[in-house]
């Protein structure tokens, strides 16, 4: 046990260090960043406030993790976050109770994956090209059920899931830590964290070996899109409103960016879910300190780039055995003189 | 001739991987106009020694020669400048691009600055009738057999050496027509004065081709002869550090047929795939399948087994019907199936050796009831024992094992879910001398413990040793069966190669 959790966070190294170098610029660039208080019973705070925001993201990152470690994408989870706040806001201000709203939207996102994990696994399209239709339509779906307007409600049932709290901490940040839970514990409990490499590293040998590959995308997918609408209802629920064109834009490369940084290959198999969440709260801390340094955004976007590069190639650099190749370098050198 | 200066040499190589010693202290050399046999046990670290003379590896000590001037081959692209052309053990093919592609990529033929593809697709069919293949060159890889993939991936290597060619395992995938022709191209090469270094376990072809061998154990240079000194019972001593009896592993054993049939299969089919076909089998019997490279072995198999669906024909168990659709369904009846194409359909690259030994197993438990990591360990434990995979620890993942040591690991995984039937497509193919005396007391031994096993096996020595009957195919179709003391290498032989009922297309 003790072996394995010194190799999982020597493996966490480059992630762990650029968050810890990050939080520290972003106390250069604002000395109460560390700060966190009490306030009518909930916390405040720039770190609460890095969680809060991250949220979304780290919910998308775990349901994308499963998916890229099945050597698959998901592309439309922004869109799916669309059409899940759609619905929520539509059928909220026609007067449905919060429950039915929230089980509506979830359904949909469901449905939405699952109708990309049919295109997957039995019509044999690539992710990129399967997603990519629900991205594009989707948008289009949120229109129609806002029927091309901003829909704005006053729920407090719902508002709840975006702005609440409870025991002091904001309703985003528990459900995220909720999901993270549940879902770490049933892919490494039950036997599909292993048969999800599998398929993710080689599906024709992995279905020789007798998995149900195809059954596995559908319920893979269909995760997906389930925490695409949860992402979808908490944005809702938080801005009181669904905004069909842009709620979500642009958050399916956050979440793919978010797995990436937190070590799971592109190319499928291994994964953490942990790590992935670990990514998605780095993408948020550099978004933030942004904000807070009062650079104007542009600089988020170049900045952003500029980590992950060193992230990435952090990561190649000790996957490829730099490290040990260096500290041989080191000895060998050392005997020499 | 053995006068020759060397060509290309390694001196004193020493590679290590974490926890291991994969060489220790190897000299070897090749001379021009020679062809030599490396040779040693799974996981000698023949295919590591290959890798650290073509620059995929980096030798942690020892120097590497070419004509007597020490080099640092840098990479692979390095070693083919250099003139040296290699076909490593796992073959490295796009299968998506056409043949054409495959055989010169990275070095078209350029017109106008543009890649000359007239050119180059007459070039490719004229470099693949020397090795009498007659392939539509603009279409896919992937469409053509492992053999044929093999073949291409030799002529892209011969076409590309201009000095040495290193074959790791070549013939391990072609049937006994295909080696004749390679082993013919690689006597004109070797005539016109190329170092060859050949990698194999079949010891014949050491002896029908080789001049000199040089054999690894354990990591360390074993020894070095000419072929002609060195007797086969030696060479074997040489490689495994014992002695082991070589011809007893192929002597026949009678068996008694099984009472009853289990296992039976009426009229399956597959248009455009395999004929129509009759098959019965028995718990407590071994049946062999003969035939040439395409005659449809696999392909029976690949049906039997559920990964195509029978468009004609019903199985049944014990008189039960049953629909077989999917591998899946397979399994849970209590099939198994070690397939061919040990990279793409067999082992999970990245996964561990305990996972991968697990996972068959596991599929059939369901996704909701895991094999905890302990059960897990304990199964891996056991079958690393009982076949004697050898890898340093069960957490390597099994792609860093030697290829025939990954081939145990699959049949391992089926053995893990005790099946009832188990089908074995190749099981032997690049295991050497030693393990495979013990695959074969494995085959006998299931069998006497009341397993049913079809093995298809492009050995016939190897297909008489253990089958009670044998079924042979040609041209896609069953043409026979063998049974009793009809079961002799030359009846199997002429029922491959003759047309009794006179022509048939
Ligand atoms: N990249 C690697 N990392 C760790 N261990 C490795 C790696 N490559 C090879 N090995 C180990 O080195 C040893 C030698 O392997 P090698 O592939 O050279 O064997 P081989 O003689 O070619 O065997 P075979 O006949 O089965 O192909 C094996 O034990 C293998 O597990
Ligand atoms: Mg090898």
């Amino acid at each position: 046990m003790n072996r394995l959790s010194k190799a999982a966070l020597t493996k966490a190294a480059p992630q762990l260090l650029s968050l810890a170098l990050i939080l520290f610029l972003n106390y250069l660039a604002f000395p109460g960043f560390f700060e966190i208080r009490l306030q009518d019973g909930r916390l405040f705070g720039s770190l609460i406030d890095v969680l809060n925001r991250g949220a979304p993201v780290i919910i998308l990152a775990i349901g994308m993790t499963t998916v890229i470690a099945s050597r698959g994408v998901d592309l439309s989870v922004g869109a799916v976050m669309a059409v899940s706040g759609a619905l929520a806001a539509t059928m909220t201000v026609a007067g449905y109770p919060v429950p039915v709203v929230i089980l509506a939207a979830l359904g949909t996102g469901l449905l939405c994956g699952l109708w990309n994990g049919i295109l997957v696994a039995y019509f044999d399209l690539q992710p990129i090209v399967a997603t990519l239709i629900l991205m594009v339509a989707g948008r289009g779906i949120a229109q129609l059920i806002t029927e091309g307007s901003i829909v704005t409600f006053n729920e407090p049932g719902l508002i709840f899931f975006g702005t609440g709290s409870f025991a002091g901490i904001p309703m985003p940040i528990l459900i995220a830590a909720f999901l993270l839970f549940v879902a770490i514990t049933v892919v490494r409990r039950t036997a599909l964290g292993l048969l999800i490499e599998s398929i993710g590293i080689n599906r024709s040998a992995s279905s020789y070996a007798g998995l149900n590959s195809k059954l596995l995308l559908l319920v893979i997918y269909s995760f997906c899109g389930f925490c695409a609408a949860l992402a979808g209802i908490i944005i809702a629920a938080d801005i009181r409103g669904a905004d069909a064109n842009n709620a979500g834009l642009w958050l399916e490369l956050d979440a793919i960016l978010a797995v990436v940084i937190g070590g799971t290959s592109l190319f499928g198999g291994r994964f953490s879910i942990l790590m992935s969440a670990l990514g998605a709260i780095i993408i948020q801390a550099m978004n933030t300190g942004i904000l807070l340094s009062g650079f104007p955004p542009e600089y988020n976007l170049i900045l952003k780039a500029l980590v992950i590069i060193v992230i990435l190639l952090a990561q190649s650099f000790s996957s490829l055995g730099g490290w040990a190749f260096l500290k041989a370098e080191f000895r060998s050198k050392g005997a020499k003189r | 001739m053995t006068d020759n200066p060397s060509l290309l040499a390694a001196e004193h190589i020493g590679k290590s991987f974490i926890g291991m010693k994969a060489l220790d202290d190897v000299s070897f050399d090749v001379r021009a106009g020679e062809i030599h046999a490396l040779l040693g046990e799974n996981g000698a670290g023949k295919s590591t020694l290959i890798k650290v003379l073509t620059g995929v590896y980096r030798p942690d000590a020892g120097v590497i020669k070419l004509d007597g001037q020490a080099v640092n081959v840098r990479d692979t692209q390095h070693a083919q400048k250099l003139g040296i052309g290699t076909v490593y053990q796992e073959v490295n093919l796009l299968p998506n691009m056409s043949v054409a592609d495959n055989l010169f990529i990275g070095r078209q033929p350029m017109r106008f600055g543009f890649t000359d593809r007239r050119l180059m697709e007459k070039r490719s069919r004229e470099i693949l009738a020397q090795y009498d293949l007659d392939l539509d060159v603009t279409s896919d890889l992937s469409r053509y057999s492992v053999a044929v993939q093999q073949l291409v991936a030799i002529a892209r290597a011969v076409d590309m050496s201009g000095r040495i060619l290193i074959l790791d395992e070549p013939t391990a995938s072609l049937d006994s027509h295909e080696t004749e022709i390679l082993f013919a191209i690689l006597r004109q090469l070797k005539a016109r004065g190329l170092g060859i270094v050949f990698i194999t376990h079949f010891l014949d072809q050491v002896y029908e081709i080789c001049d000199r061998v040089t054999v690894l154990r354990n990591g360390k240079l074993a020894g070095s002869a000419t072929t002609e000194v060195l007797p086969k019972i030696e060479l074997v001593s040489l490689m495994l550090g014992r002695t082991l009896a070589v011809a007893t592993h192929n002597v026949r054993r009678a068996r008694p047929a099984p009472k009853v049939r289990q296992f039976s299969f009426k009229g399956l089919g597959r248009s455009r795939s395999i004929a129509p076909f009759d098959l019965d089998i028995g718990q407590g019997e071994v049946i062999g399948m003969a035939g040439l490279l395409g005659s449809g072995r696999t392909e029976t198999a690949r049906l039997l087994f559920g990964i195509d669906a029978a468009d004609k024909g019903q199985a049944s168990i014990e008189g039960k019907p049953v629909h077989i659709r999917t591998p899946r369904e397979a399994v849970a009846l209590g099939f198994g199936l070690c397939p061919e194409d040990r990279k793409s359909d067999g082992i999970i690259g990245d996964l561990s050796v305990r996972e991968n030994i697990s996972l068959a197993l596991q599929a059939q438990r369901g996704w909701f009831n895991r094999l905890s990591r302990r059960e897990q360990i304990a199964l891996a434990d056991k079958f690393v024992r009982a076949l004697d995979i050898r890898t340093t620890d069960i957490e390597k993942p099994v792609k860093l094992l030697s290829g025939g040591n990954q081939q145990k690991v699959i049949l391992a995984r089926w053995l893990a879910t005790s099946p009832r039937f188990l089908i074995l497509d190749e099981p032997t193919r690049g295991i050497d001398v030693g393990a495979h005396a013990e695959i074969i007391a494995l085959i006998n031994q299931l069998c006497d413990d009341g397993m049913a096993l079809l093995v298809i096996s492009s050995e016939i020595d190897e297909i008489v040793a253990y089958s009670t009957r044998v079924v042979v195919l040609r041209d896609r179709v069953h043409r026979g069966e063998l049974s009793g003391d009809d079961i002799t290498t030359s009846n199997i032989m002429q029922m491959i190669a003759a047309d009794p009922e006179g022509a048939t297309a």
